[in-house]
């Protein structure tokens, strides 16, 4: 691990020393902000679930309806009746933000404000299912709003997730390690040449005291 | 201002028209994948697609999965639920649990 071209020199050392503790911080930061994410993740994708499951269920409802209607009257006759609708929805997007993920916020307005707007013909030349069948579907339709909010919000917040995660685990098993390694290599090599230098040091010192007094003759003569 | 888009086959959307939504009927993914991206550049914020024609358009809707706006929601179509809606939200849970933990046994 310790390796490629590291200079064991002091500065180096401080550098990454330096490094190491803005590392642990971001980590630390990433880590709160992923299980942060997670938690709020797990309560919107379980109310996305319960809405998805209420919404197909009340499609599937307003379908069978609509077939039943089809059944009594004309195609021509249908298309007729929706041929123009009174009824006009737009939205207003604006932003929720958890966690720096931007999750939108739809908010409906209906152009006219009458509930009997959604039926676009008049009643003589239709059949009072296909009635039943656009008041099932208008009832549905918040909780389609609502799902499409929500829906977008769990797919966003799922992908920030995996990318937080990602580099909460690069962090950890990777870069620290390895700041880690090159720290302990640095101060090992550093404390190497230190010794060196010490044992060098002495060596020199007995050569010298070795010239100036001869102890070694001094010894061989008694 | 942004609208609302319903695509899919005519039976199973003409009734969302009536409540208000812009409908786009298809029979086949051939044209819809081009509409959807001229849907989704202009001001459409929330697309809804039945279930059926979205499995034949997988890549054109993957495309804007990143993206705040639009919203692309799955819905079933009048020949049944295919269970693909479903199956959206537990990829979600996949990609950030790494397993589905949540609804694994429920289907």
């Amino acid at each position: 691990m310790a390796s490629k071209a590291i200079t064991p020199t002091r500065m180096e050392l401080t550098r990454l020393k330096r490094k190491l503790i803005t590392t642990r911080r971001g980590h630390k930061l990433l880590k709160d902000k992923r299980d942060e994410l997670m938690r709020q993740f797990m309560d919107m994708v379980r109310e996305n679930m319960a809405l998805r499951k209420k919404v197909e269920e009340g499609i599937a409802k307003a379908n069978k309806n609509f077939v039943l209607a089809k059944s009594t009257m004309s195609d021509e006759a249908v298309k007729v009746a929706f041929m123009a609708a009174k009824q006009e929805v737009s939205l207003e997007v604006s932003d929720r933000n958890v966690m720096s993920v931007e999750i939108p916020v739809f908010d409906t307005k209906m152009k006219t404000s009458d509930e009997n707007d959604i039926y676009s013909y008049g009643f003589a030349f239709t059949s009072s299912d296909l009635d039943d069948a656009v008041k099932s579907l208008s009832d549905i339709l918040p909780d389609m709003l609502k799902l499409a909010e929500i829906e977008k919000g769990c797919r966003l917040m799922a992908a920030e997730i995996e990318k937080t995660r990602r580099r909460v685990n690069a962090l950890e098993h990777v870069l620290i390690p390895e700041t880690e390694a090159n720290i302990k290599y640095i101060s090992s090599k550093l404390d190497e040449n230190e010794r060196s230098t010490q044992i060098r040091l002495m060596k020199v010192k007995d050569m010298l005291l070795e010239a100036a007094h001869h102890y070694k003759e001094r010894e061989a003569n008694g | 201002m942004y609208k609302i888009a319903v695509m899919g086959e005519p039976d199973s959307i003409y009734g969302f028209g009536a409540l208000g939504l812009d409908t786009f009927p298809f029979d086949s993914a051939k044209d819809a994948g081009q509409c959807l991206k001229r849907l989704a550049e202009s001001d459409y914020a929330v697309i809804y697609i039945t279930e059926s024609l979205a499995s034949a358009m997988a890549p054109e809707i993957e495309r804007y999965s990143g993206s705040k706006i639009p919203a692309i929601i799955l819905i079933p179509g009048v020949s049944g639920n295919t269970g693909e809606g479903i199956m959206g939200v537990k990829k979600s849970v996949e990609q950030a649990v790494g397993s589905d933990i949540l609804f694994g046994g429920v289907n």
